[in-house]
């Protein structure tokens, strides 16, 4: 069986696997938050926090990469263009997502952080100004915020209103 | 930017099969990261948090994001008017990652299960059964991206 692809098949595969890039770094950020929202204990969050760092080059990469090549599709493709309305919604949520998920990361970082440093001076007993940190209101609106545009963003892609 | 054109009342279904198969590729990238980390590290207490964190990666975010990825797949197929008489090579590939894959889905969190159960009693740093659960995981997770190909480029 030949497979000839084109360049829009590979643009859409990329941009498409972006998307999944970004969608598993947030399935993983949600993951850490359940998996730590009871605990106090700094070795406890100091332990699995490290793994953010994987979700912060998956939303780096996907992010970039279906913005990136969300663009090179419009351009290359026939059926729409870059000043189509759902088009736009979808750079201005990209926009949105970039700055609530900017805000958020910065939040439970922050926490991480806090948790290691307690850790590396042996004080490993369950830490209330932990637990403030990690379940933040704030950080927590502002995740839930960053989740929702991302389905915003899959509902405009796959049903393009006004297309 | 997925299929150009095709009839609204499919939009429901595929945004559905879409979603379910981001959260299962998500969960089984979580899954795999805390199984590479449990297998690398020595200290118990590390190995025994991050088998436990990967199994209930798989079972509570892979396996939910498998099925609803599945019930939107036969939505749309059925939708789509095809038979299995003639079906193109591409949906070929999607149901094959999608049953096979499915079931391999399940023998990897049986494996992950019980070896962390095992680890959790034992008090040690080492199971058989989740050192074979990571390479299915990873392989589950290639398969995948596999048909994520297949299903955006539909080769003939």
């Amino acid at each position: 069986m030949p497979v000839a692809l084109t360049l829009h098949d590979w643009l859409l595969f990329l941009h498409v696997l972006s998307a999944f890039a970004l969608v598993s770094a947030e399935v993983l950020f949600t993951f850490l938050l359940v998996t730590l929202w009871k605990t106090d204990v700094p070795a406890d969050i100091a332990r699995v926090s490290g793994t953010a760092f994987l979700g912060n080059i998956l939303v780096g990469v996907g992010s970039v990469g279906v913005l990136i090549f969300g663009i090179l599709l419009a351009f290359e493709a026939d059926s729409y263009a870059i000043w189509d309305g759902w088009i736009i919604a979808a750079i201005v949520l990209w926009l949105v997502f970039a700055e609530v998920g900017r805000r958020a990361g910065k939040a439970y970082d922050a926490a991480g952080a806090r948790a290691r440093a307690l850790v590396a001076e042996g004080r490993n007993e369950p830490n209330p100004e932990l637990g403030v940190m990690f379940r933040s209101p704030t950080a927590l609106w502002l995740h839930v915020s960053s989740m929702a545009v991302v389905v915003l963003l899959l509902l405009d892609m796959i049903f393009k209103p006004g297309a | 930017m997925l299929a150009a054109t095709r009839p609204t009342g499919w939009d429901f279904p595929l945004f559905l099969h879409v979603l379910g198969a981001m959260v299962l590729v998500g969960g089984l990238t979580v899954a795999v990261a805390f199984q590479l980390l449990a297998w690398r590290k020595r200290d118990p207490a590390d190995v025994a948090a991050f088998t436990r964190a990967g199994f209930r990666a798989l079972l509570a975010v892979a396996l939910p994001g498998l099925i609803v990825m599945r019930i939107g797949a036969q939505w749309v197929y059925s939708k789509e008017g095809w038979s299995g008489d003639n079906d193109p090579a591409w949906l070929g590939i999607g149901y094959l990652t999608a049953d096979l894959g499915g079931i391999l889905l399940l023998i990897t969190i049986i494996l992950a299960g019980l070896g962390a159960r095992r680890l959790r009693r034992s008090g040690g740093s080492k199971s058989v059964l989740t050192r074979i659960a990571m390479p299915l995981a990873t392989l589950l997770l290639i398969a995948y991206v596999i048909a994520v190909w297949a299903m955006t480029t539909k080769p003939n």
